[in-house]
C-alpha cells in the first residue's frame, strides 16, 4: 500500500495493463458490505482479484479461556455470544457436550426441546443469511421480509426463554424451564407466517435474472476441496456431499423426526442459496413432527388446590414457614417466576449431582437447601470425572463441536468450540481468487460468517 | 468400522509409535509419538478403510496445572479426526514438551490445518515445524505471550496498539 497514489486506489490504474503490478486493496475490517468485523487484503489486477489474505480476531474475547475460570454451567451464557444468531444451539451443544463426559442422559422431552428449539434457531439463523446477502445484492425487500419472519421466530424464542439473544436456556442435565402453555398453536403461526415469506422470496429470488447472474457460478469450491478445507453444513451440502451431523450420528430426537438432507451439486453461491431455502422448509418439518410428538403431552398448569403466589411462597420459606407446604400444590410459571415441580422432572434428568432442585424444594425442606448449595458453592458444584469428551451437533453453519477436558474439578479444565464457520473462512481465499471484487460481497455472504463463533 | 478396530488397525501398522490408547465416553483416542504423527494422519486419510477424509479439529491442551501430569509432558495437540465415506471418528493426541514446544505441520494433509495451527501456535505457544505461514491467527502480532496457557493470568492487560492519536 505504501507505494500506490490515492488515485491509483481509487482508479486502479497501472492494474490490468500488463506491467505486473497488482493494486492491493484492504477492505475491512469495518466495511459496509461486510456484515461481520474481518479485513481482507486483495491483490488486484483491474477488477480480478489474484491473491487474498484474510484477517480474522477483532472479535476475539478469550471465550475458551473465560470457560476456565467458572464453573461447568457458568459457560453457558458464553455459548450464547459465539453464534448470536442461534444462540440456542449453542446452548445445547455445549450442556450435551459436558452430559457426554459426565455419562448421564437427560430425558426424552428435554431431548425434544433441544431438538425444536435448535430448529427455530437454525431457521432464524438461515433467514438472516439469505436476508442479509440478499440485501448486499441490492435486494432490499428481502431482506425486511426475511427479518419480518425473524422476528416472528425471535417470538417463540422470547416466549420461551424469556430472552431474544442472550437466551442461555440450556443447562447441563436439562434446559432452564419447560415449554409455555399454548407453544404449539404459536409456533403453528408462526411457521404459516414464515412459510409465506419464504414464498415470497422464492418468488422474488429464485428465478430472478440478476440474482442468479451474481450467484451462479460464483465462489464455487470443489467437492475434494471443500471436504478437505474440513467445511461442513449447507456449504458442503451444496457441493453435493449430504453430511448432516443430525442424520450421521443422530443427537437428541433427530432419529425420530423425519426430514430429508438438502444437497445441491454445483457448489457454488446460488447451490447454497437453495440448500438454506430448503433447510429452512425441513427444520420447520422437523418441529412441526417434535412437538406433534413430544412425550409429555401439552403441560397442565390445572392444578386442583390452592395456588399460592411463587413470591409469596418463597417469602414464607424464607421464614421458616415451610410446615406443609412440600404438601400444596402449586401453580407456578413454568418459564420465569419459578420452577414447577413436576414439570421439572420432565425437562431435567434425575441427577443430583448435575440438576438444581426446583426453587420449592429448596426454600422448602432441608435436602433441597443442601443439594442447592452443594451445586453452588465453589469447589463444590458440578464434577465430572476426569477424562474428555467431543460432542458434534448440526449448528447452523456446520457441525459445531464442544471438546471438553475435565480435571476432576469443578470447573473446565478446557474448554474447546470448534467453530463452524472458521473452515471456509480459511477456504475464502480459494473462492474468491480469479473473481471480480465485486463476487467477493456475495461470496462473502453465503459463507455466512459469525464474528462470535469465529473469533470466539 | 468401530472405534477399537480403528485403534487395532493403528497398533498393527505403526506399533510402537503409538503410545498408548484408550476410549472415554465412547470416544477412541491414540497416543501417537512425535515423529510419527504426519505419517500416521496421511495414513488415517489414504487407508481405504479408514478413510478419514476429514480434520474436524485440531487443538491443545495445557497440563501445567492438571492434577498429576504436572511433571509430564506439558501440551497435549489433539487431532478429530472425521470420515464422511464411513462415519466414524477418532482422536490423535501428540505430547509435546515445553522445551520443544513443536510438532510437524500437517497442512499437506490437510489444508484446514493452516489456520488451526496457526490458532494453536497463537494460544499455546506450540510451533508446527514445516508450516508456510505460521502467523497468529486470533490475537495481534504485538501481543505478548500466549494467552491459553495456563500460566497466563486471565487478568492481565496488554498496552494497547496502534497509531498514537
Amino acid at each position: 500500500m505504501a507505494e500506490t497514489t490515492r488515485h491509483e486506489i481509487m482508479l486502479g490504474e497501472g492494474a490490468g495493463t500488463g506491467t505486473g503490478q497488482d493494486l492491493k486493496l484492504g477492505m475491512g475490517p469495518a466495511h459496509p458490505a461486510m456484515h461481520g468485523i474481518i479485513r481482507i487484503v486483495a491483490d488486484l489486477d483491474g477488477e480480478i482479484i489474484r491473491k487474498a489474505d484474510v484477517e480474522i480476531g477483532y472479535l476475539h474475547r478469550a471465550f475458551e479461556k473465560d470457560c476456565e475460570v467458572g464453573g461447568w454451567n457458568n459457560a453457558i451464557p458464553y455459548t450464547d455470544r459465539l453464534n448470536y444468531v442461534s444462540p440456542l444451539i449453542n446452548n445445547f451443544a455445549y450442556a450435551s457436550a459436558v452430559e457426554k463426559l459426565l455419562g448421564i442422559d437427560v430425558t426424552e422431552r428435554c431431548k425434544y426441546i433441544r431438538t425444536i428449539m435448535s430448529e427455530i434457531s437454525r431457521v432464524c439463523d438461515h433467514l438472516t443469511c439469505v436476508g442479509a446477502s440478499s440485501m448486499e445484492l441490492g435486494a432490499f425487500t428481502v431482506f425486511l421480509y426475511m427479518i419480518k419472519a425473524r422476528e416472528f421466530l425471535w417470538e417463540l424464542v422470547e416466549d420461551v426463554t424469556g430472552a431474544r439473544l442472550t437466551i442461555s436456556y440450556g443447562r447441563v442435565g436439562g434446559v432452564k424451564a419447560d415449554l409455555p402453555e399454548g407453544f404449539e398453536a404459536k409456533v403453528r403461526t408462526a411457521f404459516k407466517q414464515t412459510r409465506e415469506v419464504l414464498d415470497e422470496v422464492h418468488r422474488l429470488l429464485t428465478g430472478n435474472r440478476i440474482f442468479m447472474d451474481r450467484m451462479i457460478g460464483v465462489g464455487a469450491l470443489s467437492r475434494e476441496e471443500t471436504i478437505a478445507y474440513g467445511i461442513t453444513g449447507p456449504l458442503l451440502r451444496a457441493a453435493g456431499v449430504p453430511y448432516d451431523v443430525r442424520r450421521a450420528a443422530p443427537h437428541w430426537a433427530y432419529d425420530r423426526v423425519d426430514f430429508e438432507v438438502v444437497t445441491q451439486q454445483a457448489g457454488d453461491n446460488y447451490a447454497r442459496y437453495l440448500v438454506r431455502m430448503g433447510e429452512m422448509e425441513q427444520s420447520m418439518r422437523i418441529a412441526e413432527h417434535a412437538l406433534a410428538t413430544i412425550p409429555g403431552g401439552p403441560i397442565n398448569v390445572d392444578f386442583e388446590g390452592r395456588a399460592i403466589d411463587p413470591a409469596a411462597y418463597v417469602d414464607q420459606g424464607k421464614q421458616g414457614k415451610t410446615e406443609g407446604l412440600l404438601l400444596v400444590p402449586i401453580r407456578l410459571s413454568p418459564n420465569l417466576q419459578g420452577q414447577n415441580k413436576p414439570v421439572y422432572d420432565r425437562v431435567n434428568a434425575g441427577d443430583k449431582r448435575v440438576v438444581l432442585p426446583p426453587k420449592e424444594t429448596t426454600y422448602g425442606s432441608i435436602e433441597g437447601l443442601m443439594n442447592h448449595f452443594m451445586l453452588i458453592m465453589e469447589g463444590y458444584g458440578i464434577r465430572p470425572p476426569a477424562g474428555e469428551a467431543y460432542f458434534a451437533s448440526e449448528g447452523a453453519n456446520g457441525e459445531l463441536g464442544f471438546y471438553v477436558v475435565s480435571d476432576g474439578g469443578d470447573r473446565p479444565y478446557r474448554v474447546r468450540c470448534r467453530p463452524p464457520c472458521l473452515p471456509p473462512m480459511a477456504a475464502l481465499h480459494r473462492m474468491v481468487e480469479g473473481e471480480m471484487v465485486a463476487d467477493l460481497i456475495p461470496t462473502f455472504g453465503s459463507v455466512n460468517m459469525i464474528g462470535g463463533e469465529l473469533d470466539r | 468400522m468401530d472405534g477399537a478396530a480403528i485403534l487395532d488397525r493403528l497398533r498393527t501398522r505403526f506399533g510402537a509409535a503409538l503410545v498408548e490408547t484408550h476410549a472415554h465416553q465412547g470416544d477412541h483416542t491414540a497416543v501417537v509419538e512425535h515423529a510419527a504423527i504426519v505419517d500416521v494422519l496421511r495414513f488415517c486419510r489414504d487407508e481405504p478403510d479408514l478413510a478419514f477424509d476429514m480434520l474436524s479439529d485440531l487443538t491443545a491442551v495445557d497440563f501445567l496445572k492438571f492434577p498429576g501430569r504436572e511433571d509430564g509432558p506439558r501440551f497435549e495437540v489433539v487431532y478429530h479426526l472425521y470420515s464422511l465415506r464411513h462415519n466414524h471418528r477418532v482422536r490423535l493426541k501428540v505430547r509435546v514438551d515445553e522445551d520443544v514446544a513443536a510438532v510437524p505441520t500437517a497442512v499437506d494433509v490437510w489444508p484446514i490445518a493452516n489456520w488451526l495451527e496457526r490458532e494453536v501456535w497463537d494460544m499455546f505457544g506450540i510451533r508446527f515445524e514445516g508450516h508456510p505461514d505460521l502467523r497468529r491467527l486470533l490475537m495481534y502480532e504485538e501481543f505478548v505471550g500466549h494467552p491459553l496457557r495456563k500460566d497466563y493470568p486471565i487478568n492481565r492487560r496488554q498496552p494497547l496498539i496502534g497509531p498514537k492519536i
